[in-house]
């Protein structure tokens, strides 16, 4: 028998959790040194799974395993992963990592230093990789049901984590809201979930969650036509999309900086890679009937995101709703239904979660030394911070799509999946671009190279420390690796999207 | 020797950039070393470049030294690399023009490395473009020259450094959005972003058939105007050229003198490379407006020059008035392509290409110098400067004759073919240009009058403000521009035939 990867990926996080917990509370370097050893397998596994992917010239699902659960309901727990979602599994893995790294910190009572998480780490961790084994869960789930299962424990951790840890002025408000949107989302997804099982089971008499099977279950045009819609917004929702996107930023500026990461860089990919899923490619008539609203939506979620993100005073703010302008570019691809849309919004997922996370990763690291978030308060952070300088630099230019980096690998064939379907929406979305361009090189200016603030010069600022620099060049060398190289990712998502056009009928 | 015969555009291309990776590893203490590291790693493109040209076969048609290295497989992309007669003259200018850059830069003390490295990203960004046969590659490459501009200005310009390099960065950026979106339109249309395979697949088009919803002519119309705005913001032609004077004044000398000296050429080069071959019928339908903005820019240009106060600002104007030259014949050759005139307009463009590239550096060059000496560039600061500094002036003399276009200097030759291949197409446009010449003496005078005559100056004569004679090191690096200024002033045709014979093929 094989080894069975993808349920070690996914049950290695709740293991650590319990572990951890059962750690006296007051250990605090021995919890982190257990959540690192773990965060630190699970990147090799799923690294490993990643290269033996792309190497090994795979194709379709790959890594199965089967394991009965409830064979009544005909609910099995059923794992693979194709092209599409073996980046997001090694995407997890990354921010898992980075995510626990930048969590460490320093504590000096001395100088009034107190970075990363300090208060309980125990329970902090235990809670973060509940969410890490839901999201690794939903990725690599085959079954629908399963898939609802893990989605369900991504989210619920959510609201504590924002809740207990969060900013203290909008915790609660944000944690509140958040959980209230996702769980509308979700129940709305779950009802058409349950809709197709029934269809299946009346056209076919199989009676199963699992998704191979519902890929054959030939649901009727009219029925597609009625239900893709709740299935892909109700999904959608979790992947910020225009204009149920407004949880989103909240959650983003109230989450502590580990768990911003994991909402922005990994938790909103969840919604997108569910809507895509179950949505596209369960109900591939009811996606072609949708696709143009999905568009315009996805749209004016890329140029709005921009222009709201231009104006905002409050660095986390920033970055929230640029992540809203940035998945505005995933929906698109994803509505443009074509194999450049597509390609482009598989690689923009993994690149996004990158980014966005390094960009929380940076402003976590400053605000726990300055105290501070708006913009107008901060500056000259490059000489206290270089390696964050330069790290926040590569990451702005990852978002204003720069060739060279990854972010242009994934916008550039977005646009040109627009260019197939509609002109008209290429050139207004690319509008998004130069005010991209305009806020980060803005803002990198004014945190980073203006004269440091009187005010701040009295905290005697310190550097970052020596974990922070490795999580920062890790989420780095990705960006720029991918950049220069397409052909480490793009061959790859590649296969996954060849397969979604064949469930679309090669349109 | 095998090896480097192949390989000889990728390894001019990359060796600046690997160099700047090995240069972060080195101590950034060691001012010295990393000068001298820089320097004499930016002379290895040139010497390469030297047998480069000593190979060239300017008999033969289409591109020599090919290569083609996969790079974005899923989009048909791939590292093409290739010159023609026209490129191989704009590589030798880049890779002449940066060492003696570097060299220019000695005097810099503020943080050396990051500015070193960065003039070697900035040289990689350059020669990319010049060489790229490929169209994604070319758009590459022509992004990621912005990045070390931006950040040079940003970090080592002078007082208005933050709103000249904004401004640099978003006018450049919105114009190749247009750049951008008519390559995606190629790319979706043919499914390849080969130059060589697009030139003639773009041509046959059927001019009557509908495209995207309009007729092919109205596309390319479309299409024309957005290369033609995204290279005329780079040239810079009236109206579009404000950007320059900022971005010129407030640029550290060094980086004045590549961005007059090579970057300006990309905007030509864009219109030798992409614009004219893809749309003849619409540069010839056109080719009036060009020349009127072209006319525009000399007159204007002149006129502006005359009127500055701040000696680089001068300078920067005249690269507006010279680079007209430029826009005045390639607007010649689209009116009248095919014929004998537009040949020898074209030769003329491209050499004045060369020749602009020469004496803007120097230009540059010696305003950084004295600028260096007495931190003001006010010209009515200045005035008798000649006893004291008698070798400078007698340099800025050379240099101010080769930039009005002395009889014998470099200038005159450029500027005399493309007012003699434009003068029987484009009568009336031509004759105001040459009204423009006239301005052009005016304000060249003005300015050596201004600095080096008149009664001595006794401000900068004695004490604390006495003003010190060119050293050694700033006379190497002027002497090379010196030379060749002289040498193509007397006997042009040595790179007059490689470019020529590359022109014939062409248009």
């Amino acid at each position: 028998m094989n080894f069975p990867i993808l349920s070690v990926i996914t049950f290695l996080p709740f293991v650590g959790a319990a572990i951890m917990l059962m750690v006296p509370a007051d250990r605090k370097t021995e919890v982190r040194g257990i959540a690192l050893a773990t965060a630190i397998i699970d990147l090799l596994l799923s690294a490993w799974l990643y290269v033996q992917y792309l190497l090994g010239g795979m194709t379709g699902y790959q890594f199965i395993e089967t394991y009965n659960w409830l064979p009544a309901l005909g609910i099995s727990l059923k794992f693979g992963v194709d092209g599409m979602s073996a980046p997001l599994v090694l995407l997890t893995g990354i921010v898992m990592f980075t995510g626990v790294l930048i969590s460490w910190g320093v504590y000096d009572e001395a100088h009034h230093i107190s970075a990363g998480i300090q208060d309980r780490p125990r329970e902090f961790f235990a809670f973060l990789f509940l969410l890490a084994g839901g999201v690794f869960g939903v990725f690599v789930s085959l079954d629908l049901f399963m898939l609802f299962f893990f989605y369900e424990i991504a989210v619920f951790p959510m609201y504590l984590l924002i809740a207990i840890w969060g900013w203290v002025k909008t915790r609660e408000y944000a944690a509140m809201k958040l959980t209230l949107y996702l769980f509308i989302g979700s129940v709305v997804a779950l009802v058409g979930a349950l809709v197709m099982y029934w269809a299946q089971y009346q056209n076919t008499g199989v009676l199963s969650f699992d998704m191979l099977l519902m890929e054959k279950a030939n649901f009727s045009a009219a029925f597609q036509y009625a239900w893709f819609l709740p299935v892909f917004f109700g999904f959608a929702v979790l992947g910020g999309i225009w204009p149920f996107h407004n949880w989103s930023p909240d959650g983003h500026v109230a989450a502590p900086t580990a768990v911003s990461m994991f909402h922005a860089g990994v938790l909103m990919k969840l919604g997108a890679f569910a809507a895509l899923r179950v949505g596209v490619m369960l109900l591939p008539e009811g996606a072609k009937q949708w696709a143009w609203l999905i568009m315009i939506f996805a749209a004016v979620a890329v140029v709005y995101g921009a222009y709201i993100a231009f104006v905002q005073p409050d660095l986390k703010y920033m970055i929230g709703f640029s992540s809203v302008s940035h998945m505005g570019l995933v929906m698109l691809g994803i509505s443009t239904l074509n194999y450049n849309g597509l390609l482009g919004a598989g690689i923009q997922m993994f690149s996004h979660g990158v980014m966005t996370a390094l960009f929380f990763a940076i402003t976590g690291m400053i605000y726990d030394r300055s105290h501070t978030r708006q913009i107008p308060e901060l500056g000259g952070m490059a000489k206290i911070m270089p390696f964050a300088a330069i790290g926040f630099i590569v990451g702005g230019l990852v978002s204003m799509g720069m060739p060279g980096f990854s972010g242009f690998v994934a916008e550039f064939p977005i646009f040109m999946g627009v260019w197939g379907r509609q002109w008209f929406v290429a050139v207004v979305a690319s509008i998004s671009i130069i005010i991209t361009a305009a806020y980060i090189m803005r803002n990198i200016r004014k945190v980073f190279f203006s004269p440091l603030p009187e005010k701040l010069a009295e905290h005697h600022l310190t550097d970052i420390t020596i974990l922070d620099k490795i999580a920062i060049t890790t989420l780095c060398l990705f960006m720029i690796g991918i950049g220069i190289f397409p052909s480490m990712m793009v061959p790859m998502i590649s296969k996954g999207v060849e397969n979604i056009l064949r469930l679309l009928g090669g349109a | 020797m095998d090896f480097l015969s192949t390989h000889l555009l990728s390894l001019i291309l990359f060796l600046p950039t690997i160099a700047a990776l090995v240069m972060f590893f080195l101590p950034s203490g060691e001012t010295k070393l990393l000068r001298w590291f820089a320097f004499s790693a930016s002379l290895i493109p040139f010497v390469l470049t030297l047998v480069l040209w000593s190979n060239f076969d300017p008999d033969k048609t289409g591109f020599q030294f090919q290569e083609i290295y996969p790079w974005y497989e899923a989009l048909n992309s791939s590292l093409h690399l290739g010159v023609d007669g026209i490129s191989v003259s704009m590589v030798l200018l880049t890779t002449l023009l940066t060492p003696l850059a570097i060299l220019a830069s000695f005097s810099v003390t503020d943080r050396v490395k990051p500015y070193m490295m960065l003039f070697l990203f900035l040289e990689t960004g350059m020669l990319g473009v010049f060489m790229a046969l490929d169209l994604l590659i070319f758009f590459v490459f022509w992004e990621i020259g912005l990045v070390p501009m931006y950040f040079l200005i940003n970090q080592w310009g002078s007082a208005n450094k933050d709103y000249a390099s904004l401004k640099f960065m978003i006018y450049t950026m919105g114009g190749s959005l247009g750049l951008l979106l008519g390559i995606q339109m190629l790319g979706v249309l043919f499914g390849t972003y080969d130059l060589v395979a697009l030139y003639e697949r773009w041509n046959a088009l059927d001019a009557g058939a509908p495209l995207l919803g309009m007729t092919v002519h109205t596309v390319k119309t479309i299409a024309f105007w957005a290369f033609t705005i995204a290279f005329a913001i780079k040239v810079p032609i009236w109206p579009f050229h404000t950007w320059l004077p900022d971005a010129h004044t407030e640029a550290p000398t060094a980086g004045s003198m590549l961005l007059a000296g090579v970057l300006l050429k990309l905007g030509a080069y864009g219109f030798l490379r992409l614009v004219l071959p893809f749309y003849p019928l619409e540069a010839k339908m056109f080719a009036g407006a060009l020349a009127f903005l072209a006319v525009a820019a000399i007159v204007f240009g002149a006129f502006a020059a005359y009127g500055q106060t701040d000696f680089k600002r001068l300078v920067a104007y005249s690269s507006i008035n010279h680079m007209g030259f430029v826009v005045l014949g390639i607007a010649a050759a689209a009116a009248a392509a095919g014929t004998a005139d537009a040949h020898i307009a074209m030769n003329g463009a491209v050499l004045q290409m060369f020749n602009h590239g020469l004496s803007a550096a120097g230009m540059f060059f010696l305003v950084g110098v004295i600028y260096e000496r007495t931190h003001t560039r006010n010209l009515e600061e200045f005035g008798g400067l000649f006893p004291l500094v008698p070798v400078y002036g007698g340099i800025l003399i050379f240099m101010s004759m080769a930039s009005l276009g002395l009889p014998g200097l470099n200038g005159f030759v450029s500027e005399f073919l493309v007012v003699r291949g434009a003068y029987p197409v484009l009568k009336i446009y031509t004759a105001v240009s040459m009204l423009g010449l006239l301005f052009t003496g005016a304000y060249i005078l003005k300015g050596i009058a201004k600095v080096l005559h008149g009664p001595v100056n006794e401000h900068w004569a004695r004490g604390e403000h006495k003003l010190t004679e060119i050293n050694t090191r700033e006379i190497f690096v002027v002497v090379p521009l010196m030379v060749l200024i002289l040498v193509i002033g007397i006997w042009p045709a040595w790179i007059l035939e490689v470019i020529n014979k590359a022109v014939v093929a062409l248009f």
